[in-house]
């Protein structure tokens, strides 16, 4: 029993690897076996991450594992604790849901030849996904964060028409600005304190901080690794490449960049307030305000600008950029409640969103392709688990009760009523028009696919879209109507960060 | 304000190391032409490398290759950055091929490289 339970020091390690040499192996094999390798990966993973969880919730503390037990200044290390636990198994089955449900998109936007790309892409976005929650190391967060950009760009390009093409170069060049901004920050706190390792770097930071040195470069690193992941998770002023990366790429990329890429950052981020820079240090810093503003700006913004699309799937796009702005919100107050409801704002809004844009993609199936309102009209009798799937989803980003996004909404707002009457009041009154902006385009697209209109024949659902749409549902409404439990997770998580 | 100065002269690899920084920063952000945007790319995440070799580099030591059985520390620089350099170099030349690769679809596809135009272009099909 000793030997098995310290085998489970190994999962991350092994999640991170598997997924790299799969990776390799789906760009030289066929489409079927790509596809079958995959699927077995992804559900491998699923199970090592759980087991991950499990180990640190039983033993109520973290791990960290040393590649080739090599120690500090040499070694690399990567490091488990309940928050990680959670993300990867989160991340995973999020990812399985999504495949399974965009498979007969996929057959038909991407051709057959290039089929097994796509897994391939799969299998390094995952991997990349996993190193950045486990990483223990800045500058192998800095490389990882380069392969997920690559993996993301071409999970929207495979589409191979012009918009995709577009869409996925703009988004590269943005993601690359922030990378830039990221790469340097990381260099100046490479200098600034010696280290590369999370934990070195925070002691090397708080012995600053102490002595009153370098205040101003750490602002002005703190401040770089803010914006370059900002710009790369697409908060407010500039998330100008989002609409179109994700309105373009077929159904499961759309979800897994939605859903994955952008909280793979924000996750980053989190990592770095509480592991390497400090809390203390972030939250009494300015940067945090300015955070704060951009994310009401969002919340604002993002609902606006979704009203005027006609475009389904377009709105579903331009939700996002509100939501982005809800997380980034809530680091924005300052306090530790405010963290940990945008850290279960961003499971919330992964099980939601991918749900919306692959429940999506089977009313367009349902009405000859076309994702517009007016052509969308009757789909949902038309695919039944599709409409019931985004109805829910739907419902979950306005936060009706039951379901996580009423749950995720009570979170911010009692956060924000610990803090300055002015930040409440502020705080308050953006998330109650956000939420009545967010009612109005929800529930009119909800609307729209119920009111019978064009006479289309019934689609006959397949069996997998309909497993993926119901593992999806029960994915919300466990997350709606257990969040205690991943509060409680959440905040053992927070604890073993500090 | 003369301080800053001299400051800024004494220092000056992470001086011009910034400067460069800026000028790609600024040509990735906001020319037009994509083939210019990738240079752009290439001078940022190479003023990355020098900060880097600059700040790793001690004055009258040598690159950390044992040569005639010298082992003592004090003899070599700091090996660390130019890790980080040889590394950062792998990583732009990957993305670099993935944004020249772009490139070159897009401009079989709409022959132009601006990538403003390419936008109007696709916003007037509408597909």
């Amino acid at each position: 029993m000793v030997i098995s339970m310290g085998f489970i020091w190994n999962f991350p390690l092994f999640c991170i690897v598997l997924c790299l040499f799969s990776g390799v192996l789906c760009s030289v094999l066929p489409r079927k076996w790509a596809k079958a390798v995959s699927y077995t990966l992804v559900i491998l993973v699923m199970c090592m991450s759980a087991g991950v969880l499990w180990y640190t919730c039983t033993m109520e503390e973290s791990f960290v594992y040393m590649m080739g037990h090599y120690p500090a200044p040499w070694g690399n290390e990567v490091r488990a604790g309940v928050l990680e636990g959670i993300m990867a198994l989160f991340f995973s089955v999020i990812m399985i849901l999504s495949l399974l449900a965009g498979e007969k998109a996929l057959a038909k936007d991407v051709e057959e030849s290039r089929q097994n790309l796509y897994y391939s892409l799969v299998n390094l976005l995952l991997s990349s996904l996993l190193a950045l929650v486990y990483t223990n190391d800045m500058f192998t967060a800095y490389v990882f964060v380069e392969i997920n950009t690559i993996a993301a760009c071409g999970l929207t390009a495979i589409r191979g028409n012009g918009r995709s093409l577009v869409a996925s170069a703009k988004y590269m060049m943005m993601s690359l600005l922030g990378s830039g901004l990221l790469l340097i920050g990381i260099t100046l706190l490479y200098d600034v304190t010696g280290h590369l390792l999370m934990s070195n770097i925070h002691q090397a930071v708080a012995e600053c901080m102490a002595s009153g040195t370098y205040s101003e470069p750490l602002t002005v690193i703190i401040a770089l690794i803010c914006v370059g992941l900002a710009i790369k998770s697409a908060l407010f002023p500039f998330h100008s490449w989002l609409p179109d990366a994700y309105t373009y790429s077929t159904p499961s990329s759309s979800a897994m960049m939605s859903s994955l890429v952008s909280k793979a950052y924000i996750f980053l981020l989190v990592k770095i307030f509480f592991r390497v820079i400090g809390w203390e240090v972030i939250s009494s810093n300015r940067i945090v305000d300015i955070l704060f503003a951009f994310g009401l700006a969002g919340m604002i913004m993002g609902s606006v600008s979704a009203i005027f699309q006609k475009d389904v799937k377009k709105m579903v796009a331009y939700s996002s950029v509100a939501q982005i702005g809800y997380i980034y919100m809530g680091f924005g107050l300052g306090n530790l409640e405010g963290v940990m409801a945008s850290l279960f704002h961003i499971l919330m809004h992964s099980a939601a969103k991918s749900m919306l844009f692959v429940s999506l993609a089977g009313l367009a199936e349902a009405s000859g392709g076309h994702t517009t309102r007016k052509e969308l009209r009757g789909s949902g009798f038309r695919n039944k688990a599709a409409g019931v799937a985004f109805t829910m989803g739907a419902f979950s980003m306005v936060g009706i009760p039951l379901f996580a996004g009423f749950i995720s909404k009570i979170l911010f707002a009692t956060a924000a009523v610990d803090n300055s009457v002015a930040k409440m009041t502020v705080t308050l009154v953006v998330l109650a028009v956000s939420t009545v902006l967010n009612a109005i385009y929800f529930f009119r697209a909800v609307i729209c696919i119920y009111t019978p209109g064009r006479e289309l024949p019934a689609k006959k659902t397949s069996l997998v879209f309909a497993a993926a749409m119901f593992g999806f549902a029960a994915l919300n409404l466990f997350l709606g109507i257990f969040s205690d439990v991943v509060m409680d997770g959440i905040r053992l998580g927070m604890q073993m960060f500090a | 304000m003369w301080e800053t100065l001299t400051r800024l002269l004494a220092n000056y690899y992470e001086t011009v190391a910034m400067i460069l920084f800026g000028v790609g920063f600024t040509t990735l952000l906001l020319h037009r032409n994509m083939i210019k945007k990738i240079m752009g790319l290439n001078i940022m995440d190479t003023a990355v490398y020098l900060f880097l070799a600059a700040k790793g580099y001690i004055a009258g030591r040598s690159a950390p290759i044992v040569v005639d059985g010298v082992t003592e520390m004090e003899a070599y620089i700091n090996p660390i950055p130019s890790g980080l350099v040889l590394t950062g170099i792998v990583v732009s030349v990957s993305v670099t091929a993935v944004m020249l690769s772009l490139t070159i679809r897009l401009y079989q596809r709409y022959h132009t490289l601006d990538i403003d135009e390419i936008s109007r272009i696709v916003k007037k099909e509408g597909k």
